[in-house]
């Protein structure tokens, strides 16, 4: 094989890579919704704490689940609660980027320090103070995570639209007489989509990660529905007895985290070469 | 210098007082009284009037606000309902171990990141490039609270080095306080410290092809001494940034950490108040958090103003 071929496919590897862990963690989070090895919450107390291979794939929890159905299905409840927060952030940050690079001055700095003062909330802080008002749960951490991410893709979508709206044919769209929404719509919003896509990407690798710390504290998903989280949560009791409870789900979360930042980078590079050379 | 140092402060100030009007009106807009959530639900109803006028529940919210802030100001931060003593005392109490934490994760992982950062940047491309990258991407995706649980595996319950949590006091030691401290800051610096040399990595990249770089060789240094001298102390302003921003994770990460080795510090304390449903102590701990963090980034902001005179016209 030819150098050049080699390094081009090196330079793809996080791609290629991160791509292929993210559809392993997808595939599985959608088979449990169909196929689990054992139901994930049917308790067998006399199979309970039993190691990898001696009782399943993986082995069993205190309660004698099973921790292969339970892995399986926390991959759903993780992502879905990942994806849901992402979403909220990425469309409410989104939404305030464009109008502060739209509407420059007074609404500019005041959105801009909305997002100072959003960001000084990181999701733990705020699940804590959502969840002893509404109680914890899902909707809570959704919320949590989602808030926390408004300021950053506010401020990616704020720096990228303000170049666009640099170029000549925003100016000439001007000239034209479009106005500020229409602008947005036809010229800013298609020209950064790619720019969101990857931050997109990146966050939920990160919404995955503070999902798995609130439900760690029991600000998650609400029992019994498994989550990798309070998985880590109730190994810490039994840390010397099975410690296979505390391995598992964290390399699971560390590797679909792994996975998103892989392809966000992967992405990034796709979309622009230039930042390859920077990096 | 002076007046845009002002106008600054005055920018703090404000961005607090909308901090916490905004944590007063969450609160006050979502279900839930405080009052009730307190008692759950085996509060009678003369019990819950009586709370509540013990609590101000009764007054406006207007009257409310005012008197917790002003309250804040003068350094009562009101009774906590379940631990009976002031908030004030216990906050101060839980910061002497917050505080400590999170200063020596910041130490440690700026000790890891910035040799780590640089040695990539020089050696751009090699297998030490590659090895720090590597490291830098599996360290970002792994939580602290489970490094916590893996060093606790390691080093307490396998080898027996490190208590496997609690926290002795500073009365037992400054040796003793700084033993129970250091697993939890090593779990709370490596994630840290990944994102740190990934920045450190590129800044330094970024000044190595300035032409000020090449007249420093020119006129004679060697790699090294042009690395360091002129290169490093450059680089060091995105790197600052990001510390400052990271100290919003920082904060996040001590109340995971806390609770994963039960260490008396402020985030424990508001985990616990939130299994108590101590709806005060929550309100002031989440404030003073945020406000830190707020306040973290305001001094890093004067960091730079002091140590980069071009940034003062700009602002």
């Amino acid at each position: 094989m030819s150098g050049a071929l080699l390094s081009r496919l090196a330079g793809r590897l996080p791609l290629i890579l991160g791509g292929a862990i993210t559809a392993c963690i997808i595939g599985t989070a959608l088979v449990s919704q169909v196929w689990t090895p054992e139901a994930p919450t049917r308790m067998r107390f006399a199979l309970k704490l039993k190691g990898p291979l001696a009782q399943g794939l993986l082995g069993t929890d205190h309660f004698g689940r099973d921790l292969t159905s339970m892995l399986m299905v926390g991959a759903w409840n993780s992502l879905s609660i990942a994806v849901l927060a992402v979403l909220l952030g990425a469309m409410a940050g989104t939404l305030l980027g464009v109008t502060a690079a739209a509407r420059a001055g007074i609404i500019d700095g005041a959105i801009m320090r909305l997002c100072d003062i959003l960001f000084a909330f990181p999701a733990v802080l705020s699940a804590i103070m959502l969840g002893a008002l509404m109680g914890p749960g899902a909707l809570t951490a959704v919320v949590a995570i989602g808030v926390f991410m408004i300021p950053v893709f506010a401020r990616v979508t704020r720096s990228a639209a303000a170049q666009v709206w640099a170029r000549d044919y925003v100016l000439a769209a001007r000239a034209a007489g479009k106005g500020a929404a229409r602008i947005t719509l036809e010229h800013v919003l298609p020209n950064i989509a790619g720019q969101i896509i990857v931050q997109v990407t990146i966050q939920l690798g990160l919404a995955i990660l503070t999902e798995a710390g609130l439900s760690f504290l029991g600000l998650g998903i609400a029992p019994p529905a498994p989550s990798w989280g309070r998985m880590l949560a109730d190994a810490q009791t039994y840390l010397t007895a099975a410690p296979h409870l505390a391995l598992v789900p964290g390399i699971a979360i560390a590797l679909s985290v792994l996975g998103f930042n892989l392809l966000g980078d992967g992405l990034r590079d796709l979309i622009d070469p230039r930042r390859r050379l920077a990096a | 210098m002076f007046r845009l140092v002002l106008r600054r402060g005055a920018g703090l100030v404000l961005t607090l007082l909308v901090m916490s009007l905004a944590i007063f009106l969450v609160m006050e807009v979502l279900p839930g009284d405080p009052a009730a959530i307190q008692l759950g639900t085996s509060g009678r109803a003369d019990t819950l009037a009586a709370l509540r006028q013990s609590m101000g529940l009764d007054q406006p919210a207007v009257v409310r606000y005012l008197a917790w802030i002003s309250g804040m100001l003068r350094g009562d931060f009101g009774t906590s309902f379940t631990y009976g003593v002031p908030v004030a005392g216990l906050i101060a109490e839980r910061l002497a171990v917050t505080l400590p934490l999170a200063l020596m994760a910041i130490v440690l992982s700026t000790a890891i990141a910035l040799p780590l950062g640089v040695i990539a940047a020089a050696r751009n491309g090699t297998a030490v490039d590659h090895g720090a990258t590597l490291f830098t991407q599996i360290c970002v995706a792994v939580p602290n609270f489970w490094i916590g649980l893996v060093l606790i595996l390691l080093f307490s319950s396998q080898l027996g080095w490190f208590p496997a949590g609690g926290f002795p006091g500073w009365e037992a030691g400054l040796g003793a306080g700084l033993k129970a401290l250091l697993l939890p800051a090593v779990a709370l610096a490596l994630p840290q410290s990944a994102i740190l040399a990934r920045v450190t990595r590129a800044a330094v990249l970024d000044v190595l092809n300035e032409d000020f770089v090449a007249t420093a060789r020119a006129k004679g240094l060697n790699r090294s001494a042009a690395l360091w001298r002129h290169v490093v102390p450059n680089a060091l302003v995105p790197v600052v940034t990001i510390m400052g921003l990271q100290f919003s994770f920082l904060i996040a990460g001590a109340v995971l950490v806390e609770n994963v080795f039960v260490l008396p510090g402020l985030g424990r304390l508001a985990f616990q108040a939130l299994a108590q449903r101590d709806l005060l102590v929550i309100r002031d701990v989440v404030l003073l958090f945020a406000g830190l963090v707020v306040v973290v980034n305001f001094l890093v902001d004067m960091a730079y103003l002091a140590l980069d005179p071009r940034l003062r016209g700009r602002a």
